[in-house]
């Protein structure tokens, strides 16, 4: 059964690598719904966080398919409730919306975001949360005047995690090939 | 302009050493030097603008490297391809860059497909230039993606052999497979301090995987306790040398063996417990008993669509241990019961220490009541037919015949690579070239010319459907100027028989654009100053296949056989192994 997924993949850092990636789920026509990369705690080391919609069986195959190319140290498929993960968003308002609608403040703190920018003109909350917290959050800020919304990826966590940081840091010990 | 250097090279070289100092040299002499290095004596290619100055250099090094022009870069490729599966090495091409670097695209996805160690330069504009569009400029790194194991852009000459060193590490370790290195023109002409390590580590790479020893105890115990065992060899077992192993291994335990495509020629054709060819057009035995045996053991194969048919009823009443030393085939097609993870080789010592010596005589008499219903039905006539034209499979008998089954035969793709494989009696292992996974037409001359320069003291035949014939033509003027001694056997049906057949029997006989008007191959040839002759009838067969191999040197056999021949046994497409088809 399709449902949503979260792909982690750990790789060199090597020009091309996220095509590497993503071309093995466009063979299968698997549309990536999200895509995150970053540098981990270890340089030269870079973790994606990839979500999809798509089935266990699929993306096993594809996770191996993935842990093949040769920049890519290990490639894994989680399960929802397998990783603890968030998503950001950032959203600006009009600063109108200060001056007309007094309850402004009170929604942001009920919804655990924050102010990160006031000008004259506009104001820039951020929050964080899953998928769906953010976009509610958009229905509850649109009286009040949202000029632009944009959200990022996801970065996750991965429960059953054990020592990761640790085989990390041995890869470091041995050098990086490029 | 580039300056080249004063000092004449081999002196050079002998002073480096003398004041141990790292010579200072273009990119395009670090390339070479690296080459040399690696032990490449043979290269195939086509020069072009954005490759000269490594041409250049090769210049000076053609008392220690072999270049081989050929007359198309997928010539080139195939023939690198077909170097690597002759000498076991790894192959190598050059190309220039834009048409040069896509016409290269068929040959490396054909390698990819069929695990094949190759390594393809290819020149690229100058990394000033990346990007703008320039003259001949093609993003090659992008288009290879998908079909190299490893590709890499080199913009400066001091990462060239560094980008050498893992790329014949790569294209030849784990699972072999090709590599493509783009060298910008600016990096080909820069001059860098030259020094050469090669690759034997790569941290995110694992091409040797450790042993389960627990695994190999588990498909021991399977395997000591099956009562219809059946080994499945792939090419797998070929590219780890494994076939003493898997020989052992059946002779141990009285195991039936069959082969995949690309796994032919691991055991030979006569040996006793070689079960026959598995697939769509493979023997009938093979083919039925994947649905009565208890225990599959794939060896170095990856359950191709070809050799399974619908995956939904293959070997599904079977236990199946894989070995596979490429750990994303575990899985992928058919689960395993036990996986083991390895090297082929490594993988069947261990197994065998652990096999108790077992018989299977029932169980190998299916195998002989299978080969006996498709000998009756479909071999006898086949083979020895009495009447009518020429039949691609006694044409094919023959040549089997008197090379003793020691040539190495090089089959391109359709009707006559499947008689071919059905029939020729395989004796030495990588004796069997073709291109299996991508079915690549055009691919038997070229690769033929390099499993030729990979062998040459072997007998290296092609057999080439016309069809097939016709898309690579060109090469025989490589086989002429490099005077590479290749016969070539056209089974000419003047049709693209295999489509044709299809046409036949799934298509209402509509034979839409498959009759083929050919022209005269032996003038072709003769063209090419290659000795030719053309058979239509059978009493001429065999002086002709005499006349051939006595010739010094290539030769263009032309042999027109029955017009609208099938191959059977036939699996349909997608459908149980079981429905095989005998007619």
């Amino acid at each position: 059964m399709q449902k949503e997924y979260t792909v982690t993949v750990y790789t060199e850092d090597r020009i091309g690598i996220t095509n590497r990636i993503t071309i093995i789920f466009t063979r299968r026509g698997i549309n990536i719904t999200s895509l995150t990369t970053a540098e981990t705690e270890i340089p030269g080391v870079y973790k994606f966080v990839i979500t999809v919609m798509s089935t266990r069986e699929q993306l096993d195959k594809v996770v191996g398919q993935i842990e093949r190319l040769i920049e890519i140290h290990r490639a894994f498929v989680h399960e929802e409730d397998e990783v603890v993960y968030q998503e950001l968003a950032l959203y600006k308002i009009s600063t109108k919306a200060l001056h007309t609608a007094g309850d402004v403040e009170k929604l942001i703190r009920e919804n655990n975001a924050r102010i990160l920018t006031i000008t004259g003109d506009y104001f820039v909350i951020e929050k964080t949360g899953h998928q769906q917290e953010l976009v509610d959050f958009i229905k509850k800020l649109e009286p009040y005047g949202l000029i632009e919304y944009t959200k990022s990826g996801r970065v996750a966590i991965v429960k059953w995690s054990r020592r990761f940081h640790e085989h990390l840091k041995e890869l470091d010990k041995s050098v990086a090939s490029y | 302009m580039q300056q080249k250097d004063v000092l004449p090279m081999k002196a050079e070289k002998e002073a480096d050493k003398r004041l141990d100092v790292k010579p200072v040299i273009t990119g395009a002499e670090a390339l070479m030097r690296s080459l040399v290095a690696e032990g490449v004596e043979t290269i195939f290619g086509y020069p072009g603008g954005a490759i000269m100055p490594i041409y250049d250099a090769l210049y000076d090094f053609q008392d220690q490297v072999h270049h081989i022009l050929v007359r198309h870069e997928q010539g080139a490729t195939h023939a690198a391809q077909g170097y690597a599966r002759s000498s076991g090495k790894v192959g190598v091409a050059f190309a220039t860059s834009g048409p040069g670097a896509t016409n290269l695209v068929t040959g490396l996805a054909d390698a990819y497909m069929d695990s094949t160690p190759m390594v393809c330069i290819t020149g690229q504009v100058a990394a000033s230039l990346l990007g703008t569009d320039a003259f001949q400029e093609t993003d090659v790194i992008g288009i290879t993606m998908p079909i190299t194991k490893w590709n890499i852009q080199v913009t400066k000459q001091e990462d060239i052999p560094d980008a050498i060193a893992k790329a014949f590490y790569i294209a030849r370790s784990g699972r072999p497979g090709p590599v493509l290195v783009d060298i910008t023109k600016n990096a080909q002409v820069g001059k860098c301090e030259f020094e050469y390590k090669k690759c034997e580590f790569i941290r995110s790479y694992q091409p040797i995987p450790e042993l389960d020893q627990e695994a190999v105890t588990e498909a021991a115990a399977l395997i000591n306790s099956a009562k219809k065992p059946y080994i499945f060899c792939g090419h797998g077992v070929l590219l780890s040398g494994a076939e003493n192993e898997l020989i052992a291994l059946a002779e141990k335990a009285q195991i039936p063996v069959a082969s995949t495509l690309l796994g032919l020629s691991a055991v030979p054709v006569d040996h006793p417990l070689y079960g026959g060819l598995l697939g769509m057009h493979g023997n009938y035995a093979p083919n039925m008993l994947t649905c009565e045996c208890d225990l599959v053991i794939a060896v170095g194969m990856r359950f191709d669509d070809r050799v399974t048919g619908d995956v939904n009823t293959f070997v599904k009443q079977a236990k199946v241990i894989h070995i596979e030393i490429d750990a994303a085939e575990i899985n992928k097609i058919i689960r395993a019961d036990v996986a083991i993870h390895a090297d082929a080789k490594t993988a069947l010592e261990a197994l065998n220490q652990l096999i108790t010596p077992a018989r299977h005589d029932e169980w190998l008499k299916e195998f002989e009541a299978g080969h006996k219903k498709e000998y009756d039905k479909v071999q006898h006539r086949e083979l020895y037919p009495e009447a009518g034209e020429i039949k691609m499979a006694e044409a094919v008998r023959l040549i089997s015949e008197k090379t003793n089954g020691e040539a190495i035969l090089v089959t391109d793709v359709g009707q006559h690579q499947m008689i071919a494989s059905r029939y020729y009696r395989f004796k030495n292992p990588n004796t069997n070239i073709t291109s299996g996974g991508m079915g690549t037409m055009g691919f038997s001359v070229p690769a033929a010319m390099g499993a030729k320069m990979g062998a040459p003291e072997k007998e290296v035949v092609a057999v080439v459907g016309d069809g097939c014939f016709q898309m690579t033509l060109q090469e025989l003027g490589t086989i002429y100027q490099s005077q590479i001694g290749v016969k070539m056997v056209i089974l000419n049906n003047n049709f693209l028989g295999m489509v044709r057949q299809w046409q036949q029997l799934f298509f209402d006989k509509r034979y839409s654009s498959t009759e083929m008007t050919n022209p005269d191959f032996v003038q072709i040839a003769k063209g090419f100053f290659i000795p030719g002759k053309k058979v239509t009838a059978r009493e001429d067969l065999s002086s002709a296949i005499d006349e051939m191999l006595a010739t010094k040197g290539a030769y263009l056999l032309e042999i027109v056989v029955e017009k609208e021949d099938n191959v059977f046994p036939m699996v349909p497409a997608g459908a149980p192994v079981s429905t095989i088809r005998l007619e």
